[in-house]
C-alpha cells in the first residue's frame, strides 16, 4: 500500500530498538490510557518476534476488536491459548521463524479457577462459588480485571511454555490499577479491620446489637446483605495465605529484569497527560519502562515548509493555477482542464485539507520532542488510513514500531 | 448484526416513539470508550445548556481532572463549583458521598464519631460490589430530586463500568432485601426509568472499536438497564473533500505529467499537498463505512450526532465553545 512509504521514522537512533528490546526481555506489558490502540500494538509486537526472532510467543489480550480476533481465528477461545495457524501468517505472505498463540482474558472464569486452586476443600469452595457477592465481584464488575491479568500473566509465564509473553493490560479508571491490584487484593484479606468487621460473625457469643457500628451497618445495609458480606470474607480468608503468597509473587515477577513495560499513547492531549504520567510512575516504582510507543502519528510530510508554501499557493492562486493547467496540460484521462472553475475549487480543497492537517502535525511533533527526554526508546507509528484487522496490517504496523 | 430492541414504552404517552429532546431531561449520562472526547461532549452539552438558560451541574465521575480544563477553571472537588456562568462543576468522591449521605438520611451528623465505619468504608466499597456504583448514582440522583439544577450532566464512566453503574440500584434491590438502602434504591429507580427525565448519551468515534463498542452498549442499554439512550454523538468527523466530479477531477492531478505541471504553476513541489488529500479523503471513507455501519445497528429513533473533527491547537474553553456550538447546530438551534 502507498502509506507504507511515510517517514513516520522509527525508533530514535542510538537510543536502542523496540526489536531489541522484544529479544532480551520474556514479558512485555503493554499499557497506558484507553483508544490508542494498544490491543493492536501488542498483538502486532508479538507478531514480529513471533515471525522476526522465533521460539514460542504469547500475546495475552483482552478485548480485540472482532474483525482482528476473527482474522487471526481468536473468537470465542476464552482463557485456553490457541495457536495462531501458519495459514494466517501464509496469507500475509510470510513464514514465520517462530509459533505465535494467544490467549482473551476471561474474567469470570479465571476467577473460578482462582477459587478452585486456593480453597482448602470442596465445601468452602462450593460455598464461595455461590456466595452472591462472589458472583457479582467476579463476573459484574471491571475492576477484578486488574487483578485477573496480573493472575493470568503470572499463571502463564509459571508453566514456562513461552520464551516472549506480550500482555494487553485491561482498561482501567486508572491505568495504574492493575499493578496495584494484587498487593490490594493480599492487604485486604490480611486488614485487622477486616477481621474486626467479621468477628461477630464468626463468634455467636458476641451481642452485634450492643456495637454502634454494627447498629448503623444494620441500619443501613440489612441483616442478610451484612450476613451474606461476612460469610464472602469468611470463607475468602481461608485462602488468604494462598492470595499473599501470590501478590508477592506477582510483584516480584512485574519488577524482575526479564519483564518490561511498553507505554502506548498518541499524540492527543489528554492521552499524552496520562502516558506522561504513567511513564513517571514506573520510573518511581523502579519497573523497567522499555519504550514508548507513539501511535496514529501523522505523516512527516505534512511538517514539510515547502510544502506547506506550495499548499498557500493553490490556495491563495487556485484561480490562475487551475486556468493555466487548462491552458497547458496534454489533457490527460478525466480531462481536469475541463471546467477551470471545478479545478479551483479542488486544489482550494487539497490546500485547505493540507494545511489543516499539518497544524495538527505540527503540535504533534512539539508533543513528541517533549516526550523524547523520557524513555530508552520512543517509536512513532504512523497514521495507518486503513483499519487493521488482519495479519498483514498487524505485520505492517509491527515493521514500523 | 443489530440488536433486536425490545418495546420500551409501548403506550403512546408523552414519552412516545422519539425521545425527549436532550436539553428538555434532567439528568444526562454521557459516556464513551476511552480517548473518544467524553469528557469534552459533556462540557459543550454542559455550556450549550447554560446558553439556554438552564442552571447546570455537571459532575466528573472518574476524576482526571480534564473537566476543569475545559472551562479553564481550577481542579473540582465534590463540592460544586460555579466554573462558568450557569455551570456549577464537581468530580465524584464516593466517600464524601457515604458522609453526605450519613448526614442527611440517618442523621449522623459527623462520620468521625463512627470512625470504624469511615475507615471500614474503603474496604467495603472494594469487596462489596455496587458500594461505590450506588454512592456515585444516589448523588446524582439526589441532585435530581432535589431539584438544584434543571440539568445534571454527568460525565459518567467508560463504556466497560457504565452498565455496572446504571444498574446498580437493582443490583442492590437484588442483594440486599431490607433496610435502609433498599428504599433508598427505590426512588433512584424511578428517576432512572423515567425517560422523560434520565437519558444516557454514547460518544463515540467514527472508528471500528468505538463504533462496536457503542453498538454492543446500546444493545446492553436496552436489555440490561432502565435508562434510554437518548442520543449517540459520533466525534471527530472528518470533512468530505470532494462529490464524486470532483474526485474524477483530484485523480487526473495525481497523473505524473500533471502532477509535475502543477509543481511548476505552485512553484514547489506538490507531491506532499496531493498525498496528504489522498490521506484524507481515504480516512474519511473507511470512517464512512463505520458511520454506515452504525446507524445500521442502531435503533432508528436514536439521534445520531455528528461533530466535526477539530483542525486546532486548542484543547480549553475554546474548545469546548466550539463542541457547544456544532452540537447546538445538530440538535437543531
Amino acid at each position: 500500500m502507498p502509506g507504507a512509504e511515510w517517514a513516520g521514522n522509527a525508533a530514535t537512533p542510538g537510543k536502542g530498538s523496540l526489536d531489541g528490546l522484544l529479544a532480551a526481555k520474556e514479558i512485555v506489558i503493554a499499557c497506558g490510557p484507553g483508544g490508542v490502540g494498544k490491543t493492536t500494538t501488542a498483538a502486532a509486537a508479538a507478531a514480529m518476534a513471533a515471525c522476526h526472532q522465533g521460539g514460542r510467543v504469547l500475546v495475552l489480550t483482552v478485548d480485540p476488536a472482532r474483525r482482528l480476533a476473527d482474522a487471526l481465528g481468536l473468537s470465542g477461545i476464552g482463557n485456553r491459548e490457541r495457536r495462531i495457524d501458519d495459514s494466517v501468517f501464509r496469507d500475509a505472505g510470510v513464514s514465520p521463524r517462530g509459533e505465535l498463540w494467544a490467549a482473551m482474558l476471561d474474567t469470570k472464569e479465571s476467577w473460578d479457577q482462582l477459587v478452585r486452586r486456593h480453597a482448602p476443600d470442596a465445601a468452602t469452595r462450593d460455598h464461595i462459588l455461590a456466595n452472591p457477592l462472589y458472583r457479582n465481584i467476579s463476573g459484574r464488575f471491571v475492576q477484578s480485571h486488574d487483578y485477573i491479568a496480573m493472575e493470568r500473566l503470572f499463571e502463564i509465564h509459571s508453566e514456562g511454555a513461552y520464551d516472549l509473553i506480550v500482555v494487553d493490560t485491561p482498561p482501567s479508571r486508572n491505568a495504574l490499577d492493575f499493578l496495584d491490584a494484587p498487593q490490594r487484593l493480599a492487604d485486604f484479606f490480611s486488614s485487622r479491620l477486616l477481621r474486626w468487621l467479621i468477628a461477630p460473625y464468626r463468634s455467636r457469643l458476641v451481642n452485634m446489637a450492643s456495637k454502634p457500628f454494627y447498629q448503623v451497618a444494620d441500619r443501613i445495609l440489612g441483616t442478610q446483605f451484612l450476613a451474606d458480606i461476612a460469610e464472602f470474607f469468611i470463607l475468602f480468608q481461608s485462602m488468604y495465605d494462598g492470595f499473599v503468597e501470590r501478590a508477592g509473587a506477582v510483584a516480584r515477577l512485574l519488577s524482575d529484569r526479564r519483564t518490561t513495560f511498553l507505554v502506548v499513547s498518541t499524540l492527543e492531549a489528554t492521552p499524552m497527560r496520562e502516558a506522561e504520567f504513567f511513564a513517571r510512575e514506573l520510573v518511581a516504582r523502579d519497573l523497567h519502562l522499555g519504550a514508548i510507543v507513539l501511535n496514529k502519528v501523522l505523516p512527516a510530510y505534512f511538517r514539510d515548509p515547502s510544502a506547506a508554501r506550495v499548499a498557500q499557493a493553490l490556495r491563495d492562486r487556485a484561480t490562475d493555477i487551475a486556468g493555466a493547467l487548462r491552458d497547458r496540460a496534454a489533457a490527460p484521462a478525466g480531462d481536469p482542464s475541463a471546467d477551470p472553475a471545478q479545478t479551483a475549487r479542488v486544489l482550494r480543497e487539497i490546500a485547505d485539507s493540507y494545511l489543516n492537517f499539518s497544524v495538527v502535525a505540527r503540535r504533534e511533533e512539539e508533543e513528541r520532542t517533549e516526550m523524547s527526554a523520557q524513555p530508552e526508546v520512543l517509536a512513532a507509528v504512523p497514521f495507518f488510513d486503513e483499519d487493521i484487522f488482519d495479519m498483514a496490517g498487524l505485520l505492517r504496523l509491527g515493521a514500523r514500531i | 448484526m443489530p440488536e433486536p430492541v425490545p418495546e420500551r414504552d409501548p403506550s403512546p404517552g408523552p414519552a412516545g416513539p422519539e425521545p425527549p429532546h436532550l436539553l428538555d431531561l434532567r439528568l444526562v449520562f454521557v459516556t464513551g470508550k476511552g480517548g473518544v472526547g467524553k469528557t469534552t461532549v459533556a462540557a459543550a452539552l454542559s455550556q450549550l445548556a447554560a446558553a439556554h438558560g438552564k442552571r447546570v451541574l455537571v459532575c466528573e465521575v472518574d476524576a482526571k481532572g480534564d473537566l476543569a480544563s475545559l472551562f479553564e477553571a481550577a481542579p473540582t472537588s465534590f463540592v460544586g463549583r460555579e466554573v462558568a456562568p450557569g455551570i456549577v462543576a464537581m468530580s465524584m468522591d464516593t466517600e464524601a458521598s457515604l458522609r453526605e449521605y450519613l448526614k442527611l438520611h440517618l442523621r449522623i451528623p459527623v462520620v468521625g464519631r463512627i470512625g470504624p465505619l469511615a475507615r471500614a468504608f474503603d474496604f467495603v466499597a472494594t469487596a462489596a460490589p455496587g458500594v461505590r456504583e450506588i454512592l456515585t448514582v444516589g448523588k446524582l440522583c439526589y441532585e435530581v430530586r432535589e431539584r438544584h439544577y434543571d440539568l445534571v450532566v454527568v460525565d459518567a464512566s467508560a463504556t466497560g463500568h457504565i452498565i455496572g453503574q446504571l444498574t446498580a440500584p437493582q443490583a442492590i434491590n437484588d442483594l440486599v432485601k431490607v433496610g435502609l438502602i433498599r428504599t433508598q434504591t427505590d426512588w433512584m429507580l424511578d428517576i432512572l426509568s423515567d425517560p422523560g427525565t434520565t437519558g444516557l448519551v454514547a460518544v463515540t468515534t467514527p472508528e471500528e472499536m468505538p463504533v462496536s463498542e457503542t453498538l454492543e452498549l446500546a444493545g446492553r442499554v436496552a436489555e440490561e438497564t432502565t435508562v434510554r439512550l437518548s442520543a449517540v454523538v459520533v466525534n471527530r468527523v472528518l470533512p468530505e473533500l470532494f462529490g464524486r466530479r470532483e474526485e474524477e477531477v483530484f485523480e487526473s492531478l495525481r497523473d505524473p505529467a500533471v502532477s509535475a505541471l502543477l509543481s511548476e504553476l505552485a512553484g514547489g513541489e506538490v507531491g506532499p499537498v496531493l498525498e496528504g488529500a489522498r490521506l484524507a479523503v481515504t480516512m474519511r471513507r473507511t470512517r464512512a463505512g463505520h458511520l454506515d455501519h452504525l446507524r445500521a445497528g442502531l435503533d432508528p429513533s436514536v439521534p445520531v450526532l455528528l461533530l466535526p473533527y477539530l483542525f486546532t491547537r486548542t484543547h480549553g474553553l475554546r474548545t469546548t465553545r466550539q463542541v457547544a456550538a456544532s452540537l447546538g447546530e445538530e440538535l437543531g438551534f
